[in-house]
């Protein structure tokens, strides 16, 4: 199994705990906060965009058939995007 | 050599900072540290230093302000005093959590409330775990010698900690003593440029004090504890080296007529001084009676001290109160370092001297006789008095 960031042993701390490397907060899995997650219905959904402007994370992303779905790996399940949704498109399913 | 100088202490570590080629000096003023960084801050504007001297709102920003200047790669120094410190104690975990080299006097003033400007150990002991190696002071020569030192370990690309000169207020801070100075040269010999391992510059960006997780905050506790316990050997070099150079040595438990004493006083700062006074009158009415001064805090010289105190009852002097604790932090510390010695060596504790309560050689003589006559008996853990406390 690959050695993740998450299992370093102390002697691979960097002196200070210096972050040597820019842009890394992407790989920050906050997807694990998650309690509750959106699930979309196509049939209801208008392509408004209102989740995708509203989404404070930036975990709502645009599919190539123009419909929108959240990143599982950084969605936090605040359910701002359910709350918005003009077309009450999007549910807030219980993780299990 | 250097010049022998008639000279007030505070005025002597300004010159040693400046000696050392401080790039960035940040202060509050506070009695009893306000000479020092009056004195740097004369020596900027007179053009005699090349420095950013820059003053500051609060104790808060001042050590800030070191932690910034530090992590772009500047030598930095600030220097305070009791309150001070206590407002500035978030940014005193910062600085060695990130590992920041950084310089402090901490001219020891006791915490307040009441309000008091004098001198005992409060304030040192409300930082002992922040992460700084920290070394006591007797006098002004070693308030010298120490500036130099400080630099030298804390910047040393194997330790990287920020280092703390502990000296008395008042007691040390204004008195005038004879110090000798070091030449340039001595200063070069001992004390390379400050090249930082990591630093903030644009060309190589990095992220200083960041954020992390529970699964990562524990490992970088760790190395930073084991950083802190490295930096001995270094320590001990340092001292070995300033011996080559100027001729003074010195180690991390100072012993005086300890060999063949069968009782032994310890204590920390410029009471050591009084109390070799006590120690030779004592030793001419025939008592087997010695002293260590605890000089180096942090990290803790656990082998030193438990070779030294094998097979002695000791007498330890505490400079402040662990309210609601067994003892002062000194002899917490001690007890401590001592548990599952074999034959463990009785410890008797004195807390005196507080705000510069006077404690004089006659104090402890009679302090030794005081803990003679208990040492007869069975010691219990916690035991512990407030010499000279008045109470009906």
């Amino acid at each position: 199994m690959e050695r993740t960031k998450e299992l370093l042993a102390w002697q691979e701390i960097l002196v200070g705990t210096v972050v040597v490397t820019p842009g890394n907060s992407k790989e920050y899995k906050t997807g694990d906060w998650r309690s509750q997650r959106p699930v979309w219905d196509f049939e209801k959904c208008i392509l408004c965009g209102m989740c995708y402007a509203f989404c404070p994370d930036a975990a709502v992303k645009e599919r190539a058939d123009g419909y929108y779905e959240a990143d599982y790996f950084y969605c936090k399940g605040c359910g701002i995007c359910a709350e918005e949704c003009p077309k009450k498109a999007i549910t807030m399913v219980e993780e299990g | 050599m250097g010049m022998r100088r008639g000279i007030e202490v505070s005025i002597a570590a300004a010159e040693a900072v400046a000696m050392a080629d401080v790039d960035v000096v940040a202060a509050y003023p506070i009695t009893p540290q306000t000479h020092i960084v009056e004195h740097l801050a004369e020596l900027v504007n007179n053009g005699e230093l090349d420095a950013e001297f820059i003053p500051v709102e609060s104790e808060h920003s001042a050590l800030s302000v070191c932690i910034g200047a530090s992590a772009a790669g500047a030598r930095t120094f600030t220097c305070t005093s009791a309150q001070g410190l206590a407002l500035m104690n978030e940014m005193v975990y910062i600085a060695s959590s990130m590992r920041l080299p950084i310089v402090m006097i901490l001219a020891n003033r006791s915490l307040s409330a009441p309000l008091s400007i004098w001198n005992d150990h409060s304030d040192a002991m409300s930082i002992r775990d922040t992460g700084w190696i920290q070394i006591f002071t007797q006098n002004g020569q070693e308030v010298f010698d120490h500036m130099f030192f400080a630099y030298r370990v804390g910047e040393d690309p194997r330790v990287l900690c920020p280092v703390m000169i502990h000296m008395d207020g008042f007691i040390v801070t204004h008195v005038i003593e004879p110090v000798e100075f070091w030449d340039k040269e001595q200063v070069k010999e001992y004390l390379p440029p400050f090249k930082p391992k990591f630093r903030l510059h644009p060309d190589e960006p990095v992220t200083m004090g960041a954020f992390a997780m529970p699964h990562l905050y524990t490992e970088a506790k760790v190395a930073q504890d084991i950083a802190l316990k490295n930096s001995m050997p270094v320590i001990l070099s340092a001292w070995d080296e300033m011996e080559k150079i100027v001729g003074r040595r010195y180690r991390p438990v100072e012993t005086y007529r300890t060999d063949d004493a069968e009782i032994v006083f310890i204590v920390q700062g410029s009471f050591g001084e009084t109390l070799q006074m006590a120690v030779d009158e004592l030793r001419a009415k025939g008592e087997a009676v010695g002293l260590m001064m605890l000089r180096l805090w942090r990290p803790f010289p656990f082998d030193e001290f438990r070779a030294l105190a094998k097979d002695k009852k000791l007498i330890v002097i505490d400079r402040a109160i662990s309210f609601g604790g067994q003892g002062g932090p000194l002899a917490i510390e001690l007890r401590s370092a001592l548990y599952g010695m074999e034959k463990m060596p009785v410890v008797m504790n004195y807390i005196c001297g507080l705000a510069s309560r006077d404690v004089t050689v006659e104090d402890f003589m009679k302090m030794f006789e005081m803990a003679k006559s208990k040492f007869l008996k069975p010691i219990t853990q916690e035991q512990f008095e407030f010499y000279g406390a008045r109470s009906l």
